[in-house]
This record gives structure tokens, sequence and C-alpha cells, in this order.
């Protein structure tokens, strides 16, 4: 048995590399306490209610009493695909408008980022005042805009405008068509579109501080091997910065995703106009909505949304082990 | 209790008895009270409610009772209430009235809007007392066994009419709540405004749609207008559905027992679509404290809201101006005799941690010092207690009590009269949707129908 005193990787690449540990026991009581610890209270705090709502989901509940809930197999279901469906798709429907758009915000963000980091004159003050919104909650922005900005009495956007937009209410939609398959017509209301400004005006600073940060890491010297190798500037950004900032572009990726997916708070903020419609204000007006709930629905449409989350963190899983392969 | 699960209680329930004039004022003189709550008064002197008080006393049932509710020394009793602090007279009157029983108490102070959605997991552990609404709202929580039984405390209630007692009563004959105010939804609207154009208070459809059309040539808004948080204009459906359809078909379609696809629920929303044009625009994006306001600055003329409109202002030359009328009759068979009037109360934990103390304030809370000192801060809504000094009303409320007295039905509001999820998940959202597009009617009919039952049960 031969020990590898290196912890340096073999020349075959360590595919044959023993099982052999150097921690001492403490090393391993420690450890299995760091890991063991957050691993308990992750499942029990996340996975367990999960597979809760999985099992709500079969289930008929006023959400009262434990132990009174009774199965109904796949009804639930049948009731949000079909009787409910003027509800689920234009939420579904929203949060991928949400999607696109927040990616359309992230790269804002990053080109905001890449220039301030060139060096702007008054760098920090632009820095500053992109990022202000970021230490505000959703919440908050929803309630800021509504009346400081949208209101039709006293609202920025509507001085001197007679009649005054109704920005907030006007669930009137942009453009409407229709999914083969699908009496419910789908479209982007002009008040969620008036949202999605107020959601933009704090995510844009987000990123651009997260790009702000990976663009201080990069190395000098590959720019200016770029510059010296004839790259202008676009090509510097696309071949050499771009792929170094990889990290920060998974990063911003996962935000991005969460934030469209989880998007609840600046609605509810609005009161839940009509036509502003997300997965997240279902799953909680028939959860915790006043008369007792209706916890079976609100699971599954909870479930439904755990299912779209669950596409991408398995394409992010997948995407990160092929890259430690490497 | 005659109400059915799903029905309002007939005014008869709630005390309000049609009388006429005659009883009116015979009764005011044999109490020696005001107008309207003597007018209940006369139906309970029939009732054992006058006469039940605290038993064990001679000296009346008040005396009994506020000396059993100024006994009680014990722990403070912890109450949960549907106002936060700072959110103006309603809060302080709540807070004013609950120091004047004399009770220790511990105040939890929850955002009104904040509690209503929030209920359902609140009452997984509830303060010993808190704020609630009568109606289907009441005699759901009662029967899922979320609510304490109150009978008791009611023993010592003497100061209600039976039809509040009724109006207090789940499905299983007992009490569970102890009322405290209610007030009646009219059309607001400024006497000096009507009196400087020469308005007059329309009583059919003709002259409302003739008044409309006047105020609309003068420059002004018929109708102020507001929808955000989805519930104000539940109230113009109410009231055009008691109008149209009358109060018995619009007890049966939100019990269920009528279709959202016939012709007659349709009618409802053509005459809506109708007087629409007459209303200001936009208003789902619009609170209804903005709406008040513009009927405060005369940009609208009329404004369909609980009397509770007045708490948005504390302008007392506007506050003096402010009047209001019933909604007018829309089909002379229908008539005007329906309107929302709906009562707000206290009720208790199941198991409230503090019973003893919990049920002396509820007792306190049913006595007048209580209620005279809440409508001393907030004079909005009218007090239960049909002992209440009516000449310490002031005009609105002395209107309302009139108002209320002489409707022949009283429906507590669409989200106390059906199921309150149905409004939230399915109603609130599809009448959203109509006052911002009318032509969409009957696809939200149908839409509506067909979601019934997956809330309606």
């Amino acid at each position: 048995m031969t020990t590898e005193l290196t912890s340096a990787t073999p020349p075959d690449g360590g595919r044959r590399r023993r099982r052999y540990s150097q921690l001492s026991r403490s090393d391993k009581v420690w450890l299995t306490l760091m890991v063991g610890v957050p691993t308990f209270f992750v499942v029990l705090f996340v996975w367990l209610p999960a597979l809760a709502t999985i099992a709500l989901s079969f289930t008929s509940w006023d959400g009262l009493k434990l132990g009174t809930w009774q199965l109904v197999g796949f009804h639930n279901y049948w009731t949000i695909f079909t009787v409910l469906q003027d509800k689920l798709y234009p939420a579904l429907f929203n949060n991928v408008v949400l999607l696109v758009w927040l990616s359309f915000c992230s790269i804002i963000g990053m080109l905001l980022a890449y220039l301030l980091d060139k060096g702007v004159r008054g760098t920090s003050i632009y820095q500053s005042i992109f990022y202000m919104p970021v230490v505000l909650s959703l919440a908050i922005v929803g309630f800021i805009w509504k009346s400081v900005i949208f209101s039709q009495e006293q609202g920025l956007f509507n001085v001197g405008r007679t009649p005054p937009i109704d920005f907030v209410g006007d669930a009137s939609k942009l453009f409407v068509f229709h999914l083969p398959g699908l009496d419910t017509p789908l479209g982007l209301s002009r008040n969620f579109a008036a949202i999605l400004i107020a959601i933009a005006w704090r995510h844009i600073g987000y990123v651009m501080v997260l790009y702000l940060a990976g663009l201080k890491s990069v190395d000098p010297s590959l720019r200016e091997a770029a510059t010296i190798d004839g790259c202008n500037e676009w090509q510097t950004f696309r071949h050499v910065v771009f792929p170094v900032l990889r990290p920060i572009n998974v990063v911003v990726l996962v935000i991005t995703v969460i934030e469209a997916l989880r998007a609840f708070d600046i609605i509810v903020a609005l009161k839940e106009p009509v036509g502003t419609i997300v997965m997240g204000v279902l799953v909680k007006n028939n959860l915790v909505g006043e008369g007792g709930g209706n916890v079976g629905i609100g699971s599954a449409y909870g479930v439904v949304l755990l299912v779209l989350c669950l596409v991408f963190i398995v394409y992010y899983l997948i995407n990160n082990y092929r890259e430690n392969e490497l | 209790m005659s109400g059915n699960y799903e029905t309002s209680p007939s005014p008869s329930d709630v005390g309000f008895q049609l009388v006429s004039r005659r009883t009116l004022l015979a009764s005011a003189a044999a109490v020696g009270a005001g107008v309207a709550l003597a007018a209940c008064g006369s139906d309970s002197k029939s009732s054992p409610a006058t006469t039940v008080g605290g038993a064990t006393t001679t000296t009346g049932a008040q005396g009994a009772t506020t000396t059993m509710a100024g006994g009680y020394t014990g722990d403070p009793v912890t109450v949960g209430l549907n106002e936060a602090a700072g959110s103006g007279k309603p809060y302080d009157g709540l807070k004013a009235g609950l120091d004047a029983t004399g009770i220790p108490y511990k105040g939890n102070f929850v955002d009104h809007n904040s509690f209503q959605d929030n209920i359902t997991s609140y009452l997984q552990q509830p303060d010993d007392v808190f704020t609630w609404f009568s109606g289907y709202r009441m005699r759901f929580f009662a029967d899922k066994g979320l609510a304490g039984d109150i009978s008791a405390v009611w023993a010592n209630l003497p100061d209600f009419t039976e039809g509040f007692k009724a109006a207090s009563t789940g499905n299983d004959g007992k009490q569970y709540l102890v009322p405290t105010a209610y007030y009646p939804w009219a059309v607001h609207y400024r006497k000096s405004l009507f009196k400087d154009k020469g308005y007059s208070v329309p009583t059919t459809k003709d002259e409302l749609v003739a008044l409309c059309t006047k105020m609309k040539a003068d420059g002004l808004i018929p109708f102020a207008y507001a929808n955000d948080g989805k519930w104000p204009v539940q109230g113009t459906f109410d009231i055009l559905n008691m109008r149209v359809n009358g109060y018995q078909y619009h007890v049966d379609l939100l019990a269920g027992k009528e279709s959202w696809t016939d012709p007659k629920t349709k009618a409802v929303f053509t005459t809506w679509a109708e007087l629409l044009p007459f209303h200001q625009t936009g208003a789902n994006g619009r609170t209804w404290q903005q709406a008040a306001t513009s009927l405060e600055k005369k940009e609208a003329g009329m404004f369909l809201l609980g009397t509770f409109v007045a708490s948005n202002s504390t302008d007392q030359t506007y506050l003096d101006d402010l009047d209001f009328f019933n909604f007018p009759a829309l089909d002379t068979a229908i008539g005007a005799d329906s309107i929302d009037a709906p009562i707000d109360g206290f009720m208790m934990a199941a198991k409230p941690k503090n019973d003893k103390g919990a049920k002396a304030l509820l007792t306190a809370i049913g006595q007048l010092p209580f209620i005279e000192a809440v409508n001393k801060v907030n004079p909005s809504n009218v007090p239960a207690n049909s002992k209440f000094d009516t000449s310490k009303l002031n005009a609105i409320q002395k209107k309302s009590a009139e108002l209320v007295s002489s409707a022949k039905h009283i429906a507590q509001f669409l989200d106390r009269d059906t199921s309150p999820d149905f409004v939230k998940n399915v109603l609130a959202d599809a009448f959203a949707g109509f006052i911002a597009d009318p032509t969409t009617v009957d696809s939200m009919l149908k839409s509506i129908e067909s979601q019934k039952s997956t809330y309606l049960k």
C-alpha cells in the first residue's frame, strides 16, 4: 500500500486516487458537526415543508386543524389547470415575463458596471445612485412607487397629465395572444409593465454591484494582452472579460431566476391589482387567505412553482458538476 | 336564530324592524331615547333581552355588570385589535373604550387589512379577546371551533336587542360576538354643493341618471370611485343586486343557490355598465381615501361607501356639510328597502389563557361606558348598545340609525355574506376586471360560475 505524501494530484488525473483520509478523529467530529447541523436544519425547515407541500397538494384541507385533511388524488391539479386556468396561466405568464425582463435588466446592470469600472469621472457618485434602491426591500419599493410615482393624484409620472394614467390599476393589455388549446388569452397588462419598471429600478443596481466586484478581480494584464493583440473594446469584453466573469455570471443568473420566480412582495404591497397576478400570490391567497384557506389548491400552485424552480436548479447543478469535472 | 348558514340576518334578526312613523315616535317617547335605536328597543320589549341582565342584584343590570367588570383585578387580558396604533380615530376610539372598562389588558394592535389577511393563522394562537365581524365570517369560525362560546357573557348583556343577539349567534345557537357598532352603506354628498348647484336627492333611476348627466355637464365627476384592495366596488355590486333583483335573490346568489350566468344576475352588470360612465375612471388604482378626498374637494358629487367615509377627514366644516341618501330604487317593483349595514364586535378565543378576564372584559365591552368612550373619540359608526343616549350621536350617526331602522332587509356586505375566500379569489378580481372593461361581462360571469363550486362548499 503506497502512501501519497503530497496532496498534489497524481499525473493520471486522480481517477485512481485511493480512499485515504488524512483527517484525525477530532477533525471528523468537527466536520460531521459542521456539515450535519446545517444539513439537519435545512432538511427540517426547507425539505420537510417542501415534501409536506407536495403531500398536501393531494388533499383537501382548510388548514385549521391537523389531521382533518382528506385525500383527493389529483383533483387539486385538475382544478387549477382547468377551472382556475384564468388564474394559473396568466400568473405563469407573468412569471415568465418577469424572468425575461430581469435577464434584460441583468445585462443592463452588467454593462453599467463595465462602464463604471472604466473609471468614469465621479464613478462613486454614480455607483451610490444606482445602488441606493438595492437597500430597500421590494415591498418598500412598491409602496414608494405607488404613492410617489404612480399615484393618479400626486404621482411624479402624472404631474400635469389630464386625465392621469392609472399605472397601478389599469389591467388592459399591451398585447394579447392565444396559445393553442388554451381558452385564457395571455398578455402583458399595463400595470404589470409599470411594476416591471419599478422592479428594474432596484434590480439593475443590484446586478451592477455584483459585476463591479467581479470586474475588480479581473487581472488587468489580461486586458493589456488583449489590447496588444489588437482587440477592440467589444472584443475585449466579449472574449476576455466576460469569460473571466463566469462565477459572477452564474451568481447573477441564479439571482435573476430566483427573483423572477419568487416575485411576490411588490405585488402584495400594491394590494394585488388585477393583471399583476404571479404564482407566489396565488399560493398565498389560497393558503393564508381569510376564510379558512384552501390548502390543497394553494399547495398545488406551490408544487407547480417548485417544479419550475427544480428545472432551473437541476440545470444549474448539471452545469456546475460538468464544470468541476473539467 | 332564524338565519341560515349562508344568509345574512334578516332585519328582525338584527333588531331593525320596519316601523311606521307612529310606532317609532311612540317607542321613542316610551323609552325616552332617540329615534332609531329606540325602535329597536320597542322590538325587545316583548323579548327577554332587557330582563335577563345582572340577575343577582336589584340595582339593575347596568350596576351589576359594571361592578363585575370593575371588580376584575387579575392578570391582564390580551386583546387583539384590527386597528394599528396611529391609524387614527378608529384606533383611538377602541383604545379609549378599552381604557374605560377599567380592566387591565395588554393590546396587540394590528393593521386592519393585515389582521384580516392573517386571521386564519392568527386564530391558531389568538389573543384572549379580539375584534371581528358578524355574519358568515363569525359563524364560519364558530363552526370550526376557533371562537369561544360566550353565552355566559350574554346573560350579563341586557342592553342589546334580540336582533343583535341573533346576529351574534352561531349556527349552534350559542353566542360568539359582543357587537359594538354598525354602519350603513349609502350615497354620500356635500349639502352645500347640492344647494349651490340646485341638485336634489334622486329617488328613482331616471332622477339618478338625470342628476349624473347634469353633474357631468357641470364639470363634476358624478360618483367618486375607488377600488384599491379590490373591496370598495363590492358595495356597488351589493346595492345594485339588491335594487335590481331584491334582497332574497342577492342572498340566494351569494349562497350559491342562484346562478351567476342567470339573466337576472347579468342584469345587475348591465345596470352597472350603464352607470359606470358616471363614475371616476381609474378606480382600480385609487384608495377610497383618495376618492373621499375628491368628494371633499367638490371634484366629485357623490360617493357610495360606508359611513366610515367621514373618518378620512378632520375638517369639521366638511364633516358638518357631509350628508348621505339611500341609493335610489332602480325598479319600482323592487324598491329601495335593502341596504348593507355590517356589524363589528369582539369575540373570544376558543381557549383563552385568561378565561375569567376575557369574559369580564367582554361583559364590560357590552356595557355603556365602553361604547360611550369609543363614541366620544370616534363618532362615526352607530353604537349597537340600545341604552346609548342618542342625543350623543352626531347628525350622520342619527341618520344612519334611521336609515338602518327603516330598511326592510339588511345585508352585511359581500365578503361577510358569503365565503370570504370565494370573494377574495374569484369575485374581487372579476369585479375589478369588470369595471376596467365592462364588455367582458359574459366571459366573466361564466368564469365565476365555473369557479364557484371550488370555493363555495
